[in-house]
């Protein structure tokens, strides 16, 4: 189709009344950074991302170390009268997990009810997660299961997206293939705008949060 | 996608008519118009930000080939496909030709208005596969085979009890009554089919030049299940919403679904960029975009191409009070509202959406909440001038507007005439002051009272009152 991409791109160079760059010119818009207006809050990270994220409908536990991960899940799972099995992602695969709880680093079955997963950072701006794909964090555990818990340590919390994307542009195989950027339980307000949790996506988000 | 908008006024009668029409849409005022207001109220920058959003738009407008060319070479590299459509036809034969090749037979679909605009599911199903709309909103009206009347909540005509029907037809008893009910049978429903797609297809929120990424976001989560469970990913997507860095992406992110649901955020954005990559556990093995014109280079360099800056967020038709009375389908085609009363005489021709620039009342509230500050009803105004242009507007209007020139241009007797009608008009409405029935004016004063004037023009009572 190399002869449409040049006719739109003729007629877009026709319609704006001039031929392709300079070279100096395309230098210019490719080296442009632009500093949009970020919104403003006084209260500090954790705080900001907590009531964010919970605003939404998304819980948040917290803990004293990364060690006290099993046990909370166990307890998110016993309270919520689920059978002891996950997706968990490899990083969090090394922990001491309970004898009896079963659990596959991915990717996500269809009947798959519970999973666990790190993140790359919180975004406290409007109390986000951000998640990215890889071997050690299957897309999947993010959207099928009908429980999403996610690890977040206290110092992984930036303050707005242009943080968040110093991070994307510092992964070691430049950007992720999928990028998630996760704010609550999936809903919808598709039948007489009634919001509903738990469309497609996890009913329930859970943040565990290591200080 | 057939275009009905010529028979616009019909459909606007049988809308007015229509109670649970009614009921629907009574329920989108409350829901967005108050929601946008509460955050939008709640953050001082939001018009600060509404001028950057602007200037972006304008910015990319104005660069668009280089930017495109850069989004192309960064999907490349990341080892996507990016394919050119001049128009729907093209852009349609690009995905069967993908659709083909990798033999596919079921096909899901996250929501994508450009995917309307290029009429895919018929050609589709043309072609015998099999299409499922997973976002809640497509999946109704899909079942119901009506278009969408909204482009964020498509099904926003339909109340609970039609879901309810619906539903009840396409799954089999027992009838679920209540949304989470109906929302629960819809996701088990949904959740076989993406684990059964070859093919899923999304539209793009924002194109990312710098990364070569495509951005959804969404609620509900299907656009990331319809991307990720299937073999192939294609995305459709117009060739405007290129943006050139994620900074950019950022300033987006902080108003779209403000203005779009009355939502801070939405609940996910996913920035995919490429196929699956060695190592990886899932996502799909393809990864294609392809990128529509389809009269978007028209606008371009013209009178229109503010229009261009359009991001798909509702608000115009959410704050339209045109829009409130008669709902999306009446408009006839894909994009319904103020954007699509402008979109639409531009993408399908003056001639057959008459109406659409004239179901208007000039009020100008799409324009005070549009994020990227485009003059609606400016452009509305100037397809009404392009109309009696090109002589499609009707004669009647063409003789009256010629009379009135003629008066108005001589001033002495345009006093006259204005004095002559301002004593009549008093006369006509007698001891009650109010006037039930007028030649020439039946459409006013059919359903209501025409005020009439206390007997004196603007000009007598100033004249009046600056004498000493």
């Amino acid at each position: 189709m190399t002869e449409a991409r040049k006719a739109i791109l003729g007629q877009i160079r026709r319609a704006l009344g001039r031929g392709p760059l300079a070279a100096a010119d395309a230098a210019v818009l490719d080296a442009r950074r632009p500093t949009h207006t970020r919104i403003a809050f006084d209260d500090d990270l954790l705080a900001r991302f907590v009531s964010r994220f919970e605003s939404r409908s998304g819980t948040v536990v917290r803990i004293g170390s990364l060690l006290e991960v099993p046990a909370a899940v166990d307890a998110y799972r016993q309270q919520h009268g689920l059978p002891a099995r996950a997706a968990i992602a490899r990083p969090l695969a090394g922990l001491s997990w309970p004898a009896d709880f079963v659990h596959h680093p991915g990717p996500a079955g269809k009947d798959e009810v519970l999973s666990v997963t790190a993140c790359l950072a919180g975004i406290a701006e409007m109390g986000s997660l951000l998640l990215a794909s890889g071997p050690d964090s299957p897309t999947t555990l993010n959207f099928v299961p009908d429980h999403h818990l996610i690890v977040l340590h206290a110092t992984q919390i930036v303050r707005h997206f242009e943080d968040a994307w110093a991070i994307l542009r510092a992964c070691p195989g430049g950007m992720p293939r999928a990028t998630n950027i996760v704010s609550g339980p999936s809903r919808t307000g598709d039948v007489e705008l009634t919001l509903q949790l738990g469309a497609h996506g996890p009913r329930s988000v859970h943040v565990i949060l290591v200080h | 996608m057939k275009v009905s908008s010529p028979q616009f006024k019909e459909k606007s009668v049988i809308a007015l008519a229509d109670p649970r029409l009614r009921q629907a849409l009574g329920q989108s005022r409350k829901g967005f118009v108050n929601k946008r207001a509460e955050l939008v109220g709640a953050l001082p920058e939001f018009e600060q930000l509404r001028d950057e959003a602007r200037d972006l738009k304008n910015h990319v407008l104005d660069n668009l080939d280089h930017y495109l060319e850069r989004y192309e070479a960064a999907v490349t590299a990341a080892g996507g496909h990016v394919h050119w459509a001049r128009d729907a036809e093209e852009a349609r034969s690009i995905i069967l030709n993908i659709c083909q090749r990798v033999n596919a037979k079921t096909i899901t679909k996250g929501k994508s208005m450009v995917s309307e605009e290029i009429g895919l599911n018929d050609a589709l199903e043309a072609k015998g596969y099999t299409v499922v709309e997973t976002d809640l909103g497509e999946y109704i009206i899909q079942l119901a085979h009506e278009p969408p009347s909204h482009i964020i909540a498509p099904a926003i005509h339909k109340t609970k009890e039609q879901v309810s029907e619906l539903f009840e037809a396409a799954h089999g008893g027992p009838r679920k009554t209540t949304v989470a009910e109906l929302v629960t049978e819809a996701r088990l429903v949904l959740r076989d089919k993406y684990f059964q797609a070859d093919v899923g297809i999304t539209g793009g929120n924002f194109l990312v030049a710098e990364t070569g990424s495509s951005i959804i976001v969404t609620n509900e989560g299907n656009g990331d299940l319809t991307q990720t469970l299937a073999r192939v990913h294609i995305v459709t997507s117009g060739i405007e919403r290129i943006v050139p860095t994620l900074e950019d992406v950022a300033l987006f992110l902080r108003i779209l679904a403000r203005s779009a649901t009355g939502q801070e955020t939405e609940t996910y954005t996913t920035l995919s960029t490429g196929p699956r990559r060695p190592h990886d556990l899932d996502g799909p093995e393809e990864y294609h975009v392809v990128l529509v014109d389809n009269g978007r280079t028209k606008m371009l360099g013209g009178k229109f191409q503010d229009m261009l800056r359009c991001i798909r967020c509702g608000a115009c038709m959410n704050h339209c009070p045109v829009y409130g009375a008669i709902g999306g389908h009446a408009y006839g085609w894909v994009y319904p509202g103020p954007m699509g009363s402008v979109l639409t005489p531009l993408f399908v021709g003056l001639d057959a959406t008459y109406d659409l620039p004239n179901a208007c009342t000039l009020n100008g509230r799409c324009e005070s909440v549009c994020p990227v500050r485009i003059p609606l009803p400016e452009l509305l105004r100037e397809l009404r001038h392009m109309q009696h242009q090109q002589g499609i507007r009707p004669q009647g209007e063409r003789r009256a507007l010629g009379a009135w020139r003629f008066v108005a241009e001589r001033p002495g007797l345009y006093q006259f005439a204005n004095r002559l009608a301002a004593r009549v008009l008093k006369g006509l409405g007698g001891s009650t002051g109010r006037i039930a029935s007028l030649p020439f004016a039946g459409a006013w004063t059919d359903s209501r009272d025409m005020p009439a004037p206390e007997g004196k023009t603007f000009l007598e009572l100033w004249q009046a009152r600056s004498k000493p």
